[in-house]
C-alpha cells in the first residue's frame, strides 16, 4: 500500500449524493483478472456525458474528489478504489460513506475523509468557482485545508498510523500466527468444513 | 449488562484484543466466487503464501455464468477468462469449486445455506456486499473487499473493529398479500440507505419470527442497502428445522450440542441497542421503488414523487435526477408505469419459495404481449426442486422464459441485460443507474408483485389481477 501523510492539490466537486460503486465503476470493467487498466472504467457511463464534471479540462490532474453524502455505497467491488486511484485521486471527501467502501479505501491508501455536510457544500461551491483553489489534507494534523479555512476530520488512531506507514494487514496479521492457532484449537469440532 | 445476539457471536470469534487496535476476528465460513478473487489469489502467489484453512473456504461461478447454453463454452472472451482464472485458482490452491454446469452450482448466498454451511454464531465472509444474506440463521455475515479476501485466504481472519447494533423491530403480523420483500424495501426506504451505516442490524419482533427462512434472507441480504455490512435474525426453531439434514448441518450427538449452543444465541433482555426502530407489520402494503437508490421506494398504491416534496436538498437532488434518469413524471401513479421486462431471480428472490409464489400467480395466466419475463434459479439445487414441482411448466406455459442458476439480469454481468431506455420490474436488489445494463430503468419488487406485472404489463399485485 502506498503511503499516505499529506497531499496538496485541487479538487473536483462531484454534486452528487448516492455515488453508488456501480457508478464508480459499472460491472462490465469488473471482468478484469488484473489490477490495473481501471482508470478508464472510473464513472465511464457518467463519463459520456461531455458536460459531466470530470470532462471539464479545469479539472484535469486534481487528486480530491469532493462528493455528496453516501459516497461508495452498494458493491463491495474494490475496483471501485483502484479506478479512483488510477485515474489520480488520493483522497476522498463526503458527508458519508458507505462501510465497505470506507474500508476498502484504508487497505489501499486512498484517504476517505468525512466532513460535515455543510462543509463539504462550502468546498464543492468555492471549487465550482475556483477551480485552481488549492486543498491541502494532512493526515498527520488530521486537518483539511484551503483558502482561509482549517477543518479537523475524524479518524482512528490505527487507521491512520496504517495509512501513514503503507503498512500491508497481512503482514500486521501474521505476527499473531500463534494466536490464530490457539484459537483454531478450541474451536467446537462440529462446526462445518466444506470438504 | 446483557449482550445483543451481534456481540455474542463478535466476541466469541475474537482471536486477539489489544488496546489501541482493531480486534483479530475469526472466520469461520470464506465464500468465494469469480469477481472478486483473481487479483487476491495474485497476491497470495505474489507474496509466496498458501490459502490457510481450504478447508473452511468454497467456491462457485455465479456473476459471469449464461444462463443458457451451459454445456458451450462462455462466448464473451472476457468472461470466460475470469472464469477459468477462478478454476486454475481453486485447483492450485485446494479450494472446493462448483463451477457451470455442476449440480451444486449456484449464486453463492444461495448455495451456502442450501449445503448447511451457514450456521446460527458463525461468522461468514465473501467478497460480495450481499453476505449479509447469511445473517438470516444468526450469523455475523458481511462483505469485503478484495484485499481483505486475500487476507482472509492468507490468515481465515480479518482485523474488525466492533461495530455499533441496531434494533429494527417489525411488531405484529405481515397482512395477507405482504412479503418479505416488500418488509425489506419498506425498512430501507423509512431509515434511508445510510441509515444503517456502521452497524449490525438485528431484525426482531412478531412479523419477523413468522417469516420462512427464505424470507429471512430476503431481508438480512438487503441489510447491505440501508447502509448495514450486516443484518442478524436470532435462531429459532425455523432455522434448526431448515438446517436439520441437510449436507453440513452437524448430525447426532454434535446436532444436539450445536442446537444447545444457537439457542443461547439471542440478545439479552437487558442488552441495549445504539439505535432502535420499530416497524408496525399491519400498515405494511405491497412495495416498489421509483427511483435509482434503493431508499426511494413507496407503496404501490402511491404516485411518483414531486421532488419538491423533500425538504432535504440532497434528498430532492436525487429525486430530480433519479425521475429524469427513470424517464418519470411527478404524480403518475405507480400502477400505471408500464414496463419491458420481468425479472425474477438473484441473491434476494431466487429461492425455492420465490418461485412457488411467482407460479402461484403465473398459474392459469400469460404474460402481457410484449413484455419479456425471465425466471433464473439461484442454484441448480433450486431449479430442481422446482422442476420436481413443476414450477417451470407453469413458468414456459405463460410465456415466461425458464433459465439456469445464476447472477444473471441482477448485475448484467452476463449476457442477461437491459437495453438503454429499458424498463424492468426486478426481484434483485438494486436499482442503480444501469445497473441491470446501461441505461436501464429498474423498479425493486418482491416475486408476487413481479408475477403480476408481467401478466399486466404494468406495476401490479396480485390482488390487482
Amino acid at each position: 500500500m502506498e503511503a499516505f501523510t499529506t497531499y496538496t492539490g485541487r479538487a473536483v466537486p462531484l454534486r452528487r449524493s448516492n455515488v453508488d460503486t456501480d457508478q464508480i465503476i459499472p460491472a462490465v470493467w469488473l471482468k478484469q483478472v488484473s489490477r490495473t487498466g481501471f482508470d478508464k472504467g472510473l464513472f465511464s457511463a457518467w463519463r459520456e456525458d461531455p458536460d459531466f464534471v470530470l470532462n471539464r479540462p479545469r479539472h484535469e490532474g486534481a487528486g480530491i474528489l469532493v462528493a455528496g453524502p453516501d459516497f461508495g455505497t452498494g458493491s463491495s467491488r474494490e475496483h471501485a478504489v483502484w479506478a479512483l486511484q488510477q485515474y489520480g485521486f488520493r483522497v476522498v471527501i463526503a458527508p458519508r460513506f458507505g462501510d465497505i467502501f470506507r474500508n476498502n479505501s484504508t487497505k489501499m491508501g486512498l484517504l476517505p475523509v468525512v466532513l460535515p455536510a455543510d462543509r463539504v457544500e462550502d468546498l464543492q461551491t468555492r471549487v465550482e468557482k475556483d477551480a485552481a483553489l488549492e486543498i491541502t489534507v494532512d493526515l498527520d494534523k488530521r486537518e483539511v485545508r484551503y483558502a482561509d479555512v482549517v477543518t479537523s476530520f475524524d479518524i482512528d488512531d490505527y487507521t491512520r498510523w496504517r495509512l501513514m506507514e503503507g503498512l500491508d494487514d497481512i503482514g500486521l496479521t501474521l505476527r499473531h500466527a500463534d494466536a490464530i492457532t490457539t484459537y483454531e484449537e478450541s474451536r467446537p469440532a462440529w462446526l462445518p468444513t466444506a470438504v | 449488562m446483557g449482550r445483543t445476539l451481534a456481540e455474542k457471536v463478535y466476541d466469541a470469534h475474537v482471536v486477539r484484543h489489544a488496546e489501541g487496535e482493531p480486534d483479530l476476528l475469526y472466520i469461520d465460513l470464506h465464500l468465494v466466487h469469480e469477481v472478486t478473487s483473481p487479483q487476491a489469489f495474485d497476491g497470495l502467489r505474489m507474496a509466496g503464501r498458501a490459502v490457510r484453512r481450504p478447508d473452511l473456504t468454497i467456491a462457485t461461478e455465479d456473476h459471469n455464468v449464461p444462463t443458457t447454453d451451459l454445456l458451450k463454452p462462455i462466448a464473451d472472451p472476457v468472461s470466460r477468462t475470469q472464469v477459468e482464472t477462478l478454476r486454475k485458482n481453486c485447483s492450485d490452491f485446494g479450494v472446493r469449486l462448483h463451477p457451470m454446469g455442476d449440480d451444486g452450482q449456484g449464486i453463492v448466498h444461495v448455495i451456502g445455506p442450501q449445503l448447511g454451511l451457514t450456521q446460527p454464531g458463525m461468522t461468514v465472509v465473501c467478497g460480495d456486499s450481499h453476505t449479509s444474506t447469511h445473517g438470516a440463521f444468526g450469523a455475523l455475515a458481511f462483505g469485503i473487499g478484495t484485499s481483505e479476501v486475500e487476507h482472509v485466504l492468507a490468515t481465515q481472519t480479518l482485523p474488525q473493529t466492533k461495530p455499533k447494533t441496531m434494533a429494527v423491530t417489525v411488531d405484529g403480523a405481515l397482512p395477507e398479500g405482504v412479503t418479505a420483500k416488500d418488509l425489506i424495501l419498506a425498512i430501507i426506504a423509512r431509515i434511508g440507505t445510510g441509515g444503517g451505516q456502521g452497524h449490525i442490524i438485528e431484525y426482531r419482533g412478531e412479523a419477523i419470527r413468522s417469516l420462512s427462512m427464505e424470507g429471512r434472507m430476503t431481508v438480512c441480504n438487503m441489510s447491505i442497502e440501508a447502509g448495514a455490512r450486516a443484518g442478524m435474525i436470532a435462531p429459532d426453531e425455523t432455522t434448526f428445522a431448515y438446517l436439520k439434514g441437510r449436507p453440513h448441518a452437524p448430525q447426532g450427538a454434535d446436532w444436539d450440542k450445536a442446537v444447545e449452543y444457537w439457542t443461547s444465541l439471542r440478545t439479552d433482555d437487558d442488552a441495549v441497542f445504539d439505535k432502535e426502530v420499530v416497524i408496525d407489520a399491519a400498515e405494511l402494503t405491497p412495495f416498489v421503488t421509483w427511483g435509482t437508490n434503493p431508499g426511494q421506494g413507496l407503496p404501490l398504491a402511491e404516485s411518483v414523487p414531486d421532488p419538491a416534496s423533500f425538504s432535504d436538498p440532497a434528498q430532492r437532488q436525487a429525486a430530480e435526477r433519479a425521475l429524469e434518469y427513470m424517464g418519470l413524471t411527478a404524480g403518475t401513479p405507480l400502477r400505471d408505469i408500464e414496463v419491458d421486462t420481468v425479472f425474477v431471480g438473484s441473491c434476494t428472490n431466487g429461492r425455492i419459495e420465490d418461485l412457488r409464489a411467482v407460479a402461484d400467480v403465473l398459474k392459469g395466466r400469460k404474460v402481457a404481449g410484449g413484455v419479456r419475463m425471465l425466471v433464473v434459479p439461484g442454484s441448480m439445487e433450486v431449479k430442481k426442486q422446482a422442476e420436481e414441482e413443476g414450477l417451470h411448466e407453469v413458468v414456459a406455459a405463460s410465456g415466461a422464459e425458464w433459465r439456469e442458476a445464476g447472477c444473471s439480469m441482477c448485475l448484467a454481468m452476463n449476457p442477461d441485460k437491459l437495453t438503454p431506455g429499458e424498463r424492468s420490474a426486478s426481484t434483485s436488489n438494486r436499482n442503480f443507474e444501469g445497473r441491470q445494463g446501461p441505461g436501464g430503468r429498474t423498479h425493486l419488487v418482491s416475486p408476487a408483485v413481479a408475477a403480476a406485472t408481467a401478466v399486466t404489463g404494468r406495476l401490479a399485485a396480485p390482488a390487482d389481477l
